[in-house]
């Protein structure tokens, strides 16, 4: 039995429909994610499993037990708010001690496990600081420290690190695995950061208009993306739109406006498609003056329109004679690669192998 | 064109802060200065001061005493009287804040859209004038009024003697919590209104009840609103002499009134000025301590 069930879930308000009929299913000590963007009905959701709105329709079920009507006090579910919530009143030591302190925990108790969550999160010594006394990083640990310090069934991020900078945020990344991993509780969390998502997530659910998409493990999630939305959210992606001009076993001939003929695997429920998208991720495309590679079955020869430089890659948007913009990604450190870069206007040659589009039916 | 005109920052500042500074140096600390000398001046024969040089004449009272300091600490009588406005603020600061704390919650908690036209409504007496407002409760409290005959009327149920409301302490504390509750109202709204609702989601969610809610996130963090609003209730309610004049009676006065006596009635200027000076050395007193209670609350 799953520790969390969330059956045919609904929310309205008024018109809107926040959340439509969604059901998930979330096992104990998995690190689940609920991915959208804004708008998508993500954090209302999450505010259901809280207990701080109550479906419209559905069920939500924690642990055997249906939450119909349970406030959130009563739950035990913990929430890591976007904000943090910290009371400003209150040091980090008081802050942390209040959950233990509502659940009528001995106060000769209080101080080692307080002390025991403060060293979960490397904040040992910070005890008698105030909130505003902190960085934002540290305030973040203390937001985790304290919702996890009585051990909830549930944990529930909701953005939790969407305001700090790049390079913290990914410390912190690494922070949250591994401390999910360590005390093995059920974390959900939510964003709208595809990257996050993927690199913290077990699994991942992606939402779009009150529905979810796509639930799969990040790794399936970015390979074989289900449908239009999920390619398009998730990474950069190429979405060529397509007809079916033939299909023979594992292969599909694909016709492309502006582009021409391609070929790519035929991937399950495809038999019988006649219309359909190649969802073509960027990083699978090669450049070059004369492409070498034998297995790039689909060559198309244009001219470089534009690119952007990012450092470890460079995203080149290529024309090609067809008309058709695509983009393609090229590792900066790429084998053979000149420190030159491809100006705009320079005459390339651009490939793929038969394998390196996911055909998504309409 | 107007480079003759341009002047330094510190220079600008002195210039926009001068009138207000002017305004209280000549009405609010020269005054001041001219009571503490009065206070230790003898009163002339006829009301007034009696002349700081003499004309020779031994049998005349000139110059500078002690005497009227002699004659507050000498006599209980006043201590008293301080006790007494002292007692009847601090019941009237009690009750305004337990009568205000729920209402300026009320507000704060409200929709945005309501918040502008309660606060209106709060501040809605001040369009009258304070002594009308005063004198309504005269009528109200009157013998013949229909509350009087209700209040008693009940009172009689219970087999309780009827009771005269005007003219008691109540009257006077009714009259002392209505005209003041505005003053704790308004500060305790501006601090309740700026508290971030996510905390109490917070609070709630870590397990939290509502009065759990309320008494270790709420009232804490509204403190400086509490003692912003006691201060502004506390000190003017000590010195006040028109409610107990009016609704007071005969036993009901005050400190405010039996300094306005001093001056007007028994011309006593330096008995009064002695009185007055006290008061405002306990008016200034509390309002620091209030500051440096905050304070320590680190609010």
């Amino acid at each position: 039995m799953a520790l969390l069930e969330i059956r045919s879930v609904t929310r309205r308000f008024r018109d809107f429909v926040a959340v439509d009929g969604v059901s998930l299913s979330i096992q104990a000590g998995e690190f689940f994610t609920l991915l959208g963007p804004s708008g998508c009905g993500k954090t209302t959701l999450l505010r259901m499993i809280a207990g701080f709105d109550q479906p419209d329709g559905g069920q939500i079920v924690i642990d055997g037990k249906d939450m119909a009507g349970v406030p959130p006090e009563e739950r035990n579910v913990h929430t890591v708010f976007q904000s943090y919530a910290l009371f400003p009143h209150m040091t980090v030591e008081q802050n942390i001690a209040f959950p233990l302190k509502m659940s009528r925990c001995p106060a000769g108790e209080i101080g080692a496990r307080v002390r025991e969550a403060l060293d979960d999160v490397s904040l040992l010594g910070m005890e008698k600081r105030f909130p505003n006394e902190l960085s934002g990083g540290q305030r973040q640990r203390v937001a985790v420290a304290r919702a996890l310090v009585n051990r909830p069934k549930l944990l529930l991020l909701d953005e939790p690190l969407a305001a700090l900078d790049a390079k913290l945020k990914e410390k912190m990344q690494l922070e949250l695995i591994a401390l999910q991993k360590e005390v093995g509780i059920t974390f959900i969390y939510v964003t709208h950061d595809q990257e996050e998502a993927l690199a913290l997530s077990h699994r991942i659910a992606v939402m779009n208009k009150g529905r979810v998409e796509q639930l799969d493990e990040p790794a399936v999630l970015y390979s074989a993306p289900k449908n239009r939305f999920v390619a398009d959210f998730i990474g950069e992606c190429n979405l060529l739109d397509c007809t079916v001009a033939l299909q023979d076993g594992g292969t599909l001939d694909l016709d492309v406006a502006q582009l021409g003929r391609v070929r790519a695997a035929g991937v399950e429920g495809s038999a019988g498609a006649t219309q359909g998208t190649l969802a073509l991720r960027p990083e699978k495309v090669s450049i070059a003056r004369a492409l070498a590679d034998e297995t790039c079955v689909n060559r198309f020869r244009g001219k470089v329109h534009d690119y952007l430089y990012t450092g470890d890659v460079t995203l080149y948007i290529v024309e090609v004679e067809g008309g058709r913009r695509i983009e393609v990604m090229l590792p900066n450190n790429a084998v053979g690669r000149s420190s030159k870069f491809f100006e705009p206007g320079d005459a390339v040659e651009i490939g793929w192998r038969e394998d390196a589009g996911h055909f998504l039916r309409d | 064109m107007f480079g003759g005109l341009a002047m330094s920052p510190r220079a600008a500042r002195l210039w926009i802060s001068s009138p207000p500074l002017v305004y209280l140096l000549v009405f609010f600390a020269i005054p001041a200065l001219i009571m503490v000398l009065a206070s230790f001046r003898y009163a002339g024969e006829l009301g007034g001061l009696a002349p700081l040089v003499g004309s020779g004449d031994p049998d005349e009272l000139a110059g500078l005493t002690l005497e009227n300091y002699q004659r507050f600490f000498g006599d209980s009588i006043y201590l008293e009287l301080f006790l007494k406005s002292f007692l009847y603020a601090s019941t009237t600061t009690v009750l305004c804040l337990v009568l205000a704390y729920p209402l300026a919650l009320t507000i704060a908690r409200s929709h945005a859209k309501w918040r502008d036209l309660l606060v209106l409504l709060v501040i809605l007496p001040f369009w009258s004038n304070f002594l009308i407002r005063v004198y309504a409760w005269m009528i109200i409290l009157g013998p013949q009024s229909a509350f009087t005959r209700v209040f008693n009327g009940a009172l009689g149920l219970a087999g309780i003697e009827p009771v005269a409301l005007l003219f008691s302490p109540v009257a006077v504390v009714i009259g002392l919590v209505y005209v003041h509750l505005p003053f704790m109202v308004l500060p305790l709204y501006a601090n309740l209104e700026k508290h971030d609702p996510s905390l109490l989601d917070a609070a709630q969610d870590l397990g939290a009840g509502a009065w759990q809610r309320f008494w270790r996130v709420t009232f804490p963090l509204s403190l400086p609103g509490v003692y912003a609003g006691a201060a502004l209730v506390f000190i003017p309610a000590l010195g006040i002499f028109a409610i107990p004049d009016i609704l007071g009676g005969t036993d009901g006065l005050l400190v405010g009134n039996v300094i306005k006596q001093q001056f007007l009635d028994a011309r006593d200027w330096p008995f009064g000025s002695v009185l007055s000076i006290v008061l405002t050395v306990l008016a200034v007193l509390f309002a620091g301590m209030a500051a440096w209670v905050a304070r320590g609350q680190r609010l």
